[in-house]
């Protein structure tokens, strides 16, 4: 489009493109059709290094596995400090979340929004504990542990088998409670409008 | 003030919030009154060096020793002598503050920090009861961290943008700044403003009510610039925009959004942006809450489905009674408050008081406010500063003529959409409440402030609907 401009002014109808209010867009900055250039082509290696995302369909799930049984030796070691043995009652003073129970608790008087109960995707579970967990050494941990750790976290919650291999496909496979919780934000939803 | 009753129907990490917030606020008025006198500077409160101690905890003794020299100054401020007659001899040397200025060791108000479990994922509150004009101070900007403030050098700092392109690219900060930029003022409000205030006036000053706002000179290049330099390829909706932060912090956008006015901000009033707001890089979403403007930037991925991150999934949702919750709510609707005055000051008297206060919107401009002074029975229109910017702190006044008898005051804006700021009763009819206390929810709370003066001039925080 900025390029029919450029034709366009250069073709003596400045008069038009200024009625039309599109001269000031090419003084703007459109740089007139072409591209600044600055930076550099981002290499495979450079993505690779940070883009740790993984989505609810399993897009970005590294290769790997974990297993409940490794799971629960994961956990002992790496997350129970702060979670709690039991996943649903954090230690005290260390700011962690439950990760288990309050199914059924949304629509009470004091809903308990825990992995189980609340999160839609379990594709999330993976994704935050491998960037942000554990919390005083975010990063640290392996595929397989993460894998693992997810499988042990569901299975204790009762969402998935204690025999589930969790692996890029299963995980994408996993349906969460409250997969279906969620809705998209109508507001504005109060109409004092004069 | 949190009595158990004032805390039913809350969640449990709420409630454990809520008390937090009411000690720490505590703490800070308490060490106010010890420091200072109900007069002193007329009736504007303020947190002095002792209450700066006390706000910060077990962390100022540190902070004081990192001061060094200067440990008898507050928070920003350099300690010099005091001149018995500045007249008489000369002032101290030029350039002796090495070549960057400091506020005066006279002045004091600080955040303060709400005593999450840890200090690495906490927020700080803005002291809205003294701010002026619409401009935060870069240094007491509202910060909220979820893994620390991360140090990083900014020569060796990179954005890549990859995903859903036509070519991948990485930028340096010297490539970002070679880009055509701009400068705009907008207000950056975490959606958790006002957390504690949903069912009863809980926090006492408007500083905890309100402290989660704060509006900023920023300057960077359009994110639309760079959109069009890689290339979106067809089907992208979405962005990913992720921190080099600890939390590594992540959340979806929409790719209109980014096409229209998102910014990727390496400068904030003036220079480059401070470590506790995203340096040397952050993603600014004008009128979007403020979890999603991504600090120190470090990747964005274009694509055709949002990321379902953990903030934008487990948090920073909207459970509504019924137990469905709210997702992806970005805009903070029009609001506006009353800082002066404000909760825990003093009036020392009948006579007349300029009422001024600040009102936002995330949809544009403020079109005007209206203020009460007998609780929402009758409203005048207050006078609003220009220029009106829009997506920015709009600062308004309003003379009024105190009879020493007992007041509410309340303000009440409508943005340039029509749109006009409700009650917290409204707010709570539609999505809190179905008769049963349910308050699943305690973002996104943009209801009228209250703030009741009694006859012997003291200002607290009340709800009036």
């Amino acid at each position: 489009m900025s390029t029919n401009i450029k034709k366009l002014t250069l073709g003596g109808c400045c008069v038009i493109a200024l009625s039309l209010g599109i001269a000031n867009a090419v003084e703007a900055g459109s740089n007139y059709g072409h591209k600044y250039g600055f930076g550099t082509p981002a290499s495979a290696a450079d993505i690779s290094k940070i883009d740790i995302d993984v989505m609810p369909d399993g897009r970005g799930a590294p290769p790997g596995q974990g297993t409940y049984a490794e799971g629960k030796k994961v956990y002992a070691a790496t997350c129970a400090a702060c979670h709690g043995a039991d996943m649903a009652k954090p230690v005290k003073g260390t700011g962690a979340a439950p990760l288990r129970g309050g199914r059924g608790t949304l629509t009470s008087g004091k809903p308990k929004k825990t992995v189980e109960s609340y999160w839609p995707y379990a594709s999330t579970l993976f994704d935050y504990t491998k960037r942000a967990m554990p919390f005083y050494e975010p990063g640290s941990m392996n595929d397989n542990d993460i894998y693992a750790v997810v499988a042990y976290i569901l299975a204790e919650g009762g969402i998935i088998s204690k025999d589930t291999v969790m692996n890029a496909k299963t995980l994408a496979n996993v349906k969460m409670p409250n997969r279906n919780g969620f809705i998209s934000d109508p507001r504005p939803d109060i109409f004092l409008y004069d | 003030m949190s009595k158990k009753t004032d805390l039913d129907g809350y969640d449990a990490k709420t409630r454990r919030m809520m008390k937090g917030m009411a000690a720490a606020e505590n703490r800070a008025l308490a060490a106010r009154a010890e420091e200072e006198c109900e007069c002193k500077e007329g009736m504007f409160p303020s947190i002095g060096r002792r209450g700066f101690l006390a706000a910060a905890g077990a962390a100022g003794a540190a902070a004081l020793v990192t001061r060094g020299a200067n440990a008898a100054a507050p928070p920003g401020a350099m300690d010099y002598p005091v001149q018995k007659d500045p007249t008489s001899e000369q002032g101290r040397l030029t350039s002796a503050d090495g070549g960057y200025g400091s506020r005066s060791q006279f002045e004091s108000e600080v955040r303060w920090r709400f005593p999450t479990a840890t200090k690495e994922s906490s927020w700080t509150m803005v002291p809205l009861d003294k701010s002026q004009g619409i401009i935060t101070p870069s240094g007491l900007h509202f910060e909220r961290h979820h893994g620390g403030i991360p140090n990083i050098d900014p020569a060796k700092h990179t954005l890549i943008v990859h995903g859903m392109v036509n070519q991948a690219r990485k930028y340096t900060m010297a490539d970002l700044m070679r880009f055509p930029s701009i400068s705009r003022q907008h207000f950056i409000e975490c959606s958790g403003n006002g957390l504690t205030e949903w069912k009863k006036p809980y926090l006492k000053t408007v500083q905890g009510t309100h402290g989660l706002t704060s509006t900023s000179e920023w300057t960077g290049v359009p994110l639309s610039t760079i959109l069009r330099e890689v290339g979106v390829k067809d089907g992208a909706g979405w962005i990913l925009a992720e921190g080099g932060d600890a939390a590594v912090m992540t959340r979806s956008v929409p790719l209109d959004k980014c096409w229209s006015d998102a910014m990727l901000a390496y400068a904030q009033n003036g220079e480059a942006l401070r470590p506790e707001q995203g340096h040397p890089l952050r993603l600014l979403l004008p009128g979007y809450e403020g979890n999603t403007h991504i600090k120190w930037l470090r990747r964005i991925e274009v694509s055709d489905k949002p990321f379902m991150s953990r903030e934008e999934t487990s948090k920073y949702t909207d459970l509504l009674n019924g137990g469905k919750a709210r997702q992806f709510s970005f805009t903070m609707e029009a609001k506006s408050v009353i800082t002066y005055p404000s909760g825990e000051m003093k009036l020392p008297g009948a006579g007349f008081y300029e009422l001024t206060g600040l009102a936002w919107s995330g949809r544009g401009k403020v079109r005007r406010v209206d203020i009460s002074t007998d609780g929402g029975a009758s409203w005048g229109l207050a006078q609003l500063q220009t220029p009106i910017q829009s997506i920015c702190h709009t600062r308004f006044r309003f003379p009024w003529h105190w009879d020493g008898k007992p007041a509410i005051l309340q303000s009440r804006c409508q943005d340039e959409t029509g749109y006009t700021q409700p009650t917290i009763k409204q707010l709570v009819a539609v999505r809190g409440l179905d008769g049963h206390a349910k308050f699943g929810s305690i973002y996104h709370l943009n209801g009228i402030q209250s703030w009741g003066v009694d006859s012997d001039g003291s200002v607290k925080n009340v709800h009036k609907y």
